[in-house]
């Protein structure tokens, strides 16, 4: 294969990229070795920063975070539900950061607008009695997913290429350039090459790992966050707790949920990480203190993913900073041209946030064009994102207004829990097989709510499991595979979660899947 | 709280309505004992059809069981705390033969051979070792391990059975597996298993279906459905379809909560009050009083219907999680009703396994009611906590009956030894 620019990596970075580039007229390819935001990108809060968090640590990254919302707020508003945000603190905080805090937006150029605490009681009844002061910000609420499918259908709309569970295995370097990538097709095990003129390395987390394929050293620590699933929304305004960066100090709201976060964990790699029954506990703790209700309220799920932090940009030392709270949350672009390496065709797009994926993008994008002596600029600070057919069922409510809608209950309900109908599974499963692909569970649940309400799976991955069958999208015997790697992605946001009706819902998982359909054997 | 304030007196109060405290029911009736019982009956409906005793041990090997005796007596050697260990063989015999046959007379008999467990497909497309099937479901057991040609019919409609997906998965082991899809008659956009069988019960709806699946028989040796044979006259459904087709009609047992659980709930609630049982199904017992002097009593119902039962001894049958009988919080786990002790792993960080399909299960699938030979729940000492309070049922510790695939055995078998229990404590007081 051939291409102009070769992007590693389909999370947020790397479709935005791919989105910058076909917009100005540049072929490009996206290799990913699992899916669509498979890493950090889709293991977030879904936060669309006022960039308040970052005033103190970071303040560059702040004034980042505030102008793209601004952008993003225009471009992609099918993606974003404008929440607003508070942030709030409560009896025994630092008093000093509070008494900062609207001075340092300010400096950043970031609104604030203060509250009295009865104010803050009256637009969020949730929040705790020992509330003390209170700032009105402009956070949002953005879906990672549909943000990345959005990106990514504009960009194969101009051309761009997608291939999932591809996985690159190494670079020819000949006279200082990338002259062909080696590419595994995972699931056939198929090797080829790709002959690309730049190649752009988004691979998040694993970015150090791609680099040292090219002989380049990237020094990076990997920071892993957990995160929570509440069955029911508990905020309408994102709310964080105003004090410095810590773990359980942020509600974001997704729909008819919320997402309570996060912590912040050196790990030593980016794969096999869980969500801990500790980290569990610390969030729940902490956040309770700003929103009592959240020690009893019902979780779905936890979640958790890995932050690539440079480690290039520490701004103390790590004896004094043992989480990586001070870590830059800016991103970092390298171009190889002037490493030790000296790959003048390859770049590195790292580190950075969900709200600046766009940013990350054009200036990827600027030098990779300026190695390609294309003179085209960057459209996507202003042309709207358009909003894509197929990337609409990941939003929370959607599919069931649709269906009483449009349907009028006619469909079937193969997800009954986020009311997911048999039309939606299909439209799913035939954009896969209009690319000669099968959509696996996983892969469906990616691009939709199944799986995702108080049964986790244990009754719609049965149900779509059969219909995919019955309409031959699938047809060898690898459904029972395929059910079995769906149910254990879903048990690992489970099993952090499993008491009380929590609990309940594993053993009715296990009952049924083992218990009955002896999946275990 | 004495007795003169009790609305009912009983010498035996069953707590719990799924597969144990039925059978703790059935056991206890006609023994000249007034026996009260009371839970909520939706436990039962996640019963699939099939009997299990012990399907596979040792369970970290996934071992599928040939012969469940001669394994659950190496059981009882390597795993002391395992309800089945405090039994006689013979006596978890005798309970299941008990039952089973209460089945048959009842017009739902299951099929089984003595010393040996059956191997059925399911509609994951898996197989599953169990010792008894309904005779509904009895005849997968033959044409799967003779590769019969075999018809496998899925409706437009009803979700979560496709018999494409069971005929792909299983086609190593049965390439014999033909499916099919067809339409139920006089059906809408959505079918459920319950509206099915009871239409089935009729003639002339068997007369449709029958025409419905003919034209798709070819040189079939059997015809596999999902379970929709009828829910009180299966046999009548079973024989006739099997008549109208001109070969045998079999179910593959379904997702729960499924028909197998109706039917059984059905019998049960039929005929345990007709043998002496005052029953309470579809009220909980919300909380149990010790009286002075010993015994029991135990608020039964809701808010607006609250009765006050005092009895000489109670078997508690309330389940796990799912049921009730325990729950968890972030600190621990309890029982609901007494307050027992649990047995329980040290921490929750112990209690599930990061694979939800690892080989060697979730701790805390065995943690539960310690009990001693007399199936009275005991302290951490070993000593009962009380000398009239029985247990039996999942809610048991030492045992994982999801991965042993143990469950009604091993519910049966224990109510049997905790109402003889039960009885041997009325008899001397």
């Amino acid at each position: 294969m051939q291409t102009c620019v070769l992007i590693i990596g389909a999370g947020a970075t790397g479709t935005a990229l791919a989105r910058d580039l076909s917009l100005r007229g540049t072929d490009c390819i996206l290799v990913e070795k699992g899916d669509v935001n498979a890493g950090a990108s889709g293991a977030n809060h879904g936060l669309l920063h006022s960039g308040a968090r970052y005033i103190v640590s970071d303040p560059a990254a702040a004034a980042e975070c505030h102008a793209e919302n601004r952008i993003l707020k225009k471009t992609l508003p099918q993606c974003i539900e404008d929440t607003g945000g508070l942030f709030v603190a409560v009896q025994g905080d630092d008093e000093k950061y509070i008494a900062d805090f609207p001075g340092s937006c300010k400096k950043c150029g970031i609104p604030v607008q203060p509250l009295s605490p009865d104010q803050a009681r009256d637009m969020e009844p949730a929040l705790s009695e020992h509330v003390i002061a209170a700032f009105r910000v402009d956070d949002a609420a953005i879906d990672p997913f549909k943000l990345s499918l959005d990106n990514l259908c504009c960009a194969q709309e101009h051309g761009a290429r997608l291939l999932c569970r591809h996985q690159v295995t190494s670079f020819e370097i000949s006279g200082g350039r990338i002259v062909c990538t080696h590419v595994t097709d995972l699931k056939t095990n198929k090797q080829f090459r790709i002959e690309a003129q730049v190649v752009v390395n988004a691979a998040g987390a694993w970015a150090d790992i791609i680099a040292l394929r090219a002989g380049a050293q990237i020094r990076m620590h990997y920071s892993k966050g957990s995160l929570m699933v509440t069955q029911n929304r508990i905020s309408q305004m994102v709310i964080n707790r105003l004090r410095m960066p810590t773990d359980g100090d942020i509600l974001v709201p997704g729909g008819t949920v919320s997402i309570l976060g996060t912590t912040s964990e050196r790990v030593a790699s980016p794969d096999f990480i869980h969500p801990e029954i500790h980290e569990i506990d610390t969030i729940l703790d902490q956040g309770s203190a700003m929103i009592p209700k959240l020690a009893q309220t019902r979780y779905i799920r936890a979640y958790c993913g890995v932050r690539p932090l440079p480690a290039g940009s520490e701004i103390t030392n790590p004896a004094r900073d043992p989480d990586d709270r001070a870590v830059s949350r800016g991103y970092e672009l390298i171009d190889h041209q002037d490493q030790p390496e000296q790959v003048t065709n390859f770049v590195t797009i790292t580190g950075g946030k969900l709200t600046t994926c766009r940013l990350m993008a054009e200036k990827t994008a600027d030098l990779v064009c300026g190695k390609l002596g294309i003179k085209a600029v960057c459209r996507t600070r202003t042309e709207p994102v358009p909003d894509a057919a197929e990337a609409k069922w990941t939003s929370p409510g959607l599919a069931p207004a649709a269906w009483v809608q449009e349907s009028r209950c006619k469909d079937p309900l193969l997800c009954e829990c986020e009311m997911v109908p048999e039309s939606v599974v299909k439209k799913i499963a035939d954009s896969f097989a209009a690319n000669h692909q099968q959509a696996g569970l996983k892969a469906i649940s990616l691009r939709s709510r199944i799986g995702k309400g108080p049964c986790q799976g244990t009754f719609c991955s049965m149900r779509i499991m059969a219909y995919l069958y019955d309409q031959g999208y699938m047809d060898d015997r690898n459904g029972t595979d395929d059910l079995r790697a769906f149910l254990r992605e879903r048990w690992r946001g489970q099993q952090p979660l499993a008491w009380n009706n929590g609990l309940t819902r594993a053993e009715l998982m296990e009952a049924m899947h083992c218990g009955l359909f002896c999946l275990e054997l | 709280m004495d007795n003169q304030k009790a609305d009912i007196h009983c010498d035996l109060m069953i707590i719990g309505t799924g597969m144990a405290g039925m059978a703790a029911a059935l056991f206890a009736a006609g023994q000249d004992l007034d026996i009260v019982q009371a839970g909520r009956t939706g436990q039962l409906g996640f019963a699939s059809g099939l009997i299990d005793v012990l399907g596979v041990y040792p369970v970290a090997r996934g071992r599928i069981v040939k012969d469940p005796w001669p394994a659950i007596a190496d059981l009882g050697r390597h795993e002391p705390a395992h309800p089945y260990a405090k039994m006689a063989i013979r006596e978890i015999q005798t309970a299941i033969e008990t039952v089973l046959g209460f089945f048959g007379q009842a017009g739902y008999p299951y099929v089984y051979k003595k010393n040996q467990n059956m191997i059925m497909p399911t509609a994951a497309g898996t197989v599953k070792p169990t010792y008894a099937a309904a005779h509904t479901m009895a005849h997968g057991q033959a044409a799967m391990a003779q590769q019969e040609a075999c018809l496998l019919v899925d409706f437009k409609g009803l979700k979560g059975f496709g018999s494409r997906m069971i005929a792909a998965n299983l086609a190593r082991t049965w390439p014999g597996l033909r499916p099919v899809t067809i339409g139920f008659p006089e059906a809408g956009t959505e079918l459920h298993p319950e509206p099915m069988a009871r239409a089935l019960e009729t003639a002339r709806m068997r007369e449709k279906l029958a025409e419905n699946i003919a034209p798709h028989l070819g040189d079939t040796a059997s015809v596999a459905l999902p379970a929709i044979l009828g829910i009180s006259r299966t046999q009548k459904v079973t024989e006739e379809l099997s008549g109208l087709l001109g070969v045998p009609v079999f179910e593959i047992s379904t997702m729960v909560p499924g028909l197998a659980g109706i039917r059984i709930k059905e019998i049960f609630q039929q005929h345990l009050p007709e043998m002496g049982i005052k029953a309470f199904f579809q009220h909980s017992v919300r909380r149990a009083y010790r009286q002075t002097g010993g015994g029991w009593a135990f608020e039964v119902g809701d808010h607006s219907h609250l009765r006050l039962v005092s009895a000489r001894a109670a078997v508690v049958c309330s389940g796990r999680f799912l049921g009730g009988g325990l729950h968890a919080d972030r600190s621990g786990i309890m029982e609901t009703i007494f307050t027992l002790p649990v047995a329980q792993p040290p921490d929750r960080d112990s209690w599930h396994h990061r694979d939800l399909l690892h080989a060697g299960g979730h701790l805390v699938n065995r943690a539960g009611l310690a009990v001693d030979t007399s199936f009275r729940p005991v302290d951490d000492k070993g000593r009962p906590v009380w000398p009239d309070l029985f247990a039996a049922g999942t809610i048991l510790a030492g045992q994982d009956w999801m991965r042993e695939k143990s469950g009604s055995g091993l519910s049966i078998a224990t109510a049997y030894a905790a109402v003889r229990a039960a009885r041997r404590f009325l008899d001397k007081t």
